[in-house]
């Protein structure tokens, strides 16, 4: 089955763990965002310590209403990363958000590489839907904030206890990878949520999700990526399994209800002009009883589209490997497809933002942003949207 | 590289307010309080604020069982007009001898039901109308309006003789309503004034009870659970209550648009000798109000709040109160021009949404609304259109 091709090391190498991070290979994929990223070790200790911080200003006004000057420490996230043994490895990524308002651990895992094709993760693990949820270290965004169709849509950053297997192999210029997860899965929360929408994200007000499966179905996430260096990496993924508790205490309470959802994603880099591409889009099909109100869209769909263009590299501040970049994002979110069964005009609650940035990266691992945005919200009954705009202005850095 | 650029952060800081979207006008939008009211009263209107446009009811917080919406907020969005999708089914009541259909769960349908339960069903027999929610603007007005000038505008014996007999809907106080000063009772009746049939006493009550048969909430006003029947602990507190009674009663009037332009004024010229202003009142005036933004002042709803017999056309065959079914309240037309804004950018107009435009709307009109539905017929199309033009301005 696999004559002719090569196996790449799926996981990441351990000597990356003492200093290096670059992708000398070009074997990096989405899939390998929770290695990649800057470790430092401490003399001889058995562990790789990194982490990374976002600070930012923002004056956002809506309608004519703002909240002023605001400043805010999104995030510091600790990461510990360590060798066990040669293809034993563990890490971990603390996020403490908003200050210490929530303090979560999104990634807790122990690798065991038995072959290259087949590595056994369990512990905490990003389940792998779309591109953003592995990938979403701010530094390496152009952009003050997260994708919303990735944040609030699928819903990044989505991690859950399990287990599963990941791979990766290559031929000449190709390179293909896979992985597949069972973890516990989301609860009845997604329709049932005081932001008044069918919320994936809304899934994460479980407190136990880490400790206990909310109805003792699994969540299957599989995605596979296929890149061709120099050309694309392009990812097909999928996630789903039973949201509701149908039963307790061996009494039957609803039927099962499924959640699903498909996502592609994609990125590249235009050799001839260097402008950087990165894509995401995603479909969320929800089971909801017909008997529940439709303000809880049974079908989501949305995605984001960023374009990076550098125009500058060179000293900047006496920084010699400073790039000025010109950024674009625009996203889209459909909270709710379909139409109201009592008018059968198509249901509103979707949104559309703009993004034109710029930004100063003095190195690889830091980033200073400015960024304008541009949001229209339209409501359920698909009144004029709401216009939302303003400046941020951030930094972020891994350390 | 100089790094002078960091001088113009503050600049940038002060600009940046200029790159926002700026607040619609004023005469654009329904929401925002009344003019004069004391830092504390603004204080609570921006709680009940928060607790009608941003609050959504959970299973947790007491959603249903069975509901029709889960806020306040999903049906008058912006405080304006309902939509098909938030309208209410009211059922179980053909005349003024009450509701026969209140073990049967009336007098409303709630249509909807979280995971695991069934919504209720419309019994068979039972006649039912269907009522677009309300805007909520200027409500405090016409709740400081006093029972005597409601009294004084009513006609029932058409003594003027321009076949047109307003009355009052005289209800059954709920025994936590406060009587207002100067209350007007009769054999233990109260005048209504709320809602399409005029059947609701106060925003005490509108909004007790819309929280109880349209969330399913219950309060120590409204403690029966509409799935169960039975008593159970308040699910809202009643502080919230109150700070959602006192924000919908200060919330501002709507504003007229283009109130001085020659066509709106012949528009309403036309309005009052069709004989329009018949019912729809251009002008009341509150009495004393304990908020003084309301008390003793004259304004604009084009109501007399009174129910009036609005013939065939508009017979459901259902009432409340002491109304009899072909009678409605008059709804206040201030605002009107602006329902698309809460309607997805259609007008769904009447009390049950039925009229897709104010010609509709108007030409449905009948029974004492008959003789201003033909003035309006014989109207030519300029004259029409200063009227309609009138109409779209409140």
């Amino acid at each position: 089955m696999f004559t002719g091709i090569r196996t790449a090391l799926a996981q990441i190498d351990s000597t990356l763990l003492r200093r290096s991070f670059r992708d000398s290979s070009g074997l990096k994929l989405n899939m390998d965002a929770t290695y990649d990223r800057p470790f430092l070790s401490l003399g001889k200790l058995p562990v790789s310590l990194g982490g990374y911080a976002e600070a930012n200003y923002q004056h956002l006004g809506t309608d004519g209403v703002s909240e002023g000057h605001q400043f805010q420490m999104r995030r510091f996230t600790l990461f510990v990363a360590s060798t066990v043994y040669d293809r034993i490895k563990f890490l971990s990524e603390v996020e403490f958000e908003d200050g210490a308002k929530e303090i979560n651990i999104e990634f807790a895992a122990l690798d065991l590489e038995l072959h290259p094709l087949v590595n056994l993760r369990g512990g905490i693990v990003l389940n792998p839907i779309g591109s953003f949820n592995q990938n979403h270290d701010g530094p390496k965004w152009e952009f003050i904030d997260r994708p919303v169709s990735a944040t609030e849509m699928l819903p990044a950053t989505w991690s859950n206890a399990g287990f599963g297997l990941y791979g990766k192999a290559y031929r000449r210029d190709w390179i293909f990878a896979y992985e597949a997860y069972l973890t516990n899965g989301f609860n009845d929360f997604i329709i049932n949520n005081p932001s008044g929408r069918t919320s994936l994200a809304a899934a994460k007000l479980n407190p136990d999700r880490f400790e206990e499966s909310y109805n003792g179905m699994p969540l299957f996430t599989l995605k596979t990526a296929v890149k061709k260096q120099r050309l694309a990496e392009i990812g097909v993924s999928y996630m789903g399994g039973i949201y509701n508790k149908f039963q307790d205490d061996g009494l039957t309470l609803d039927k099962k209800r499924r959640v699903d959802v498909f996502a592609l994603d994609m990125n590249t880099i235009l050799a001839k002009w260097g402008t950087a591409l990165n894509a995401e889009w995603a479909w969320v099909q929800i089971d909801v009883a017909p008997t529940y109100t439709q303000q809880y869209g049974r079908r989501q769909q949305g995605g984001f589209l960023d374009i990076v263009q550098p125009v500058f590299r060179g000293t900047i501040a006496g920084l010699p490997r400073s790039v000025i970049n010109l950024a674009l994002r625009a996203e889209y979110v459909d909270w709710n497809v379909g139409r109201f069964r009592e008018t059968g005009d198509p249901i509103g609650d979707h949104l559309w933002a703009l993004t034109p940035g710029i930004s100063w990266r003095p190195g690889p691992q830091t980033v200073f942003r400015l960024n304008y945005k541009i949001v229209r919200q339209t409501d359920l009954l698909g009144n004029s949207p709401s216009r939302t705009g303003g400046f941020q202005l951030g930094i972020s850095s891994y350390f | 590289m100089k790094i002078r650029f960091l001088y113009l952060l503050p600049v940038f800081m002060v600009a940046c307010t200029k790159f926002q979207p700026a607040a619609p006008a004023d005469d654009q939008v329904l929401d925002g309080p009344l003019d004069g009211l004391t830092a504390e009263q603004r204080l609570q209107f921006l709680r009940g604020d928060v607790a009608f446009n941003n609050e959504v009811f959970t299973k947790e917080t007491g959603l249903g069982p069975l509901f029709v919406s889960t806020s306040c907020g999903s049906c008058h969005a912006g405080d304006g007009k309902g939509h098909p999708f938030t309208t209410l089914t009211r059922f179980g009541q053909v005349d003024e001898t009450g509701n026969r259909f209140l073990q049967a769960g009336g007098p409303q349908l709630q249509h909807r039901a979280i995971q695991g339960y069934q919504p209720e069903q419309l019994p068979a027999g039972a006649a039912f109308s269907r009522f677009t929610p309300p805007a909520n603007t200027g409500l405090g007005l016409l709740d400081a309006v006093p029972d005597s000038l409601i009294l004084a505008l009513a006609d029932p014996q058409d003594t003027d003789g321009d076949g047109i007999s307003g009355v009052p809907n005289w209800i059954v106080p709920k025994n936590y309503v406060r009587p207002r000063v100067g209350g007007i009772l009769r054999n233990g009746r109260a005048i209504g004034r709320f809602g399409k049939k005029a059947a609701t006493y106060d925003l005490l009550q509108q909004t007790a009870v819309a929280y109880n048969e349209d969330i399913g909430i219950t309060s120590v006003y409204e403690p029966t659970d509409t799935y169960s029947g039975e008593e159970s602990d308040p699910e809202i507190a009643t502080q919230k209550i109150s700070d959602i009674v006192f924000y919908l009663r200060t919330l501002k009037a709507p504003v007229q648009r283009e109130a001085n332009s020659t066509q709106i004024k012949e528009g309403r010229e036309i309005f009052i000798t069709a004989k329009c202003a018949g019912c729809h009142r251009p002008e009341l005036r509150t009495g004393y109000s304990p908020v003084s933004s309301l008390s003793y002042v004259t304004f604009q709803p084009y109501t007399d709040l009174l129910l009036h017999d609005m013939g065939n056309e508009l017979n459901d065959g259902y009432t409340e109160g002491s109304a009899k079914a072909p009678e409605w309240r008059t709804p206040p037309l201030w605002g009107l021009g602006l329902s698309r804004n809460s309607q997805g950018g259609k007008y769904y107009l009447l009390h049950d949404g039925r009229a897709a435009s104010i010609d509709q709307a108007i030409n449905l009109h009948g029974g004492e609304a008959s003789r201003s539905r033909n003035n309006y017929r014989a109207l030519s199309p300029t004259e029409k259109q200063k009227l309609l033009n009138f109409l779209e301005s409140l």
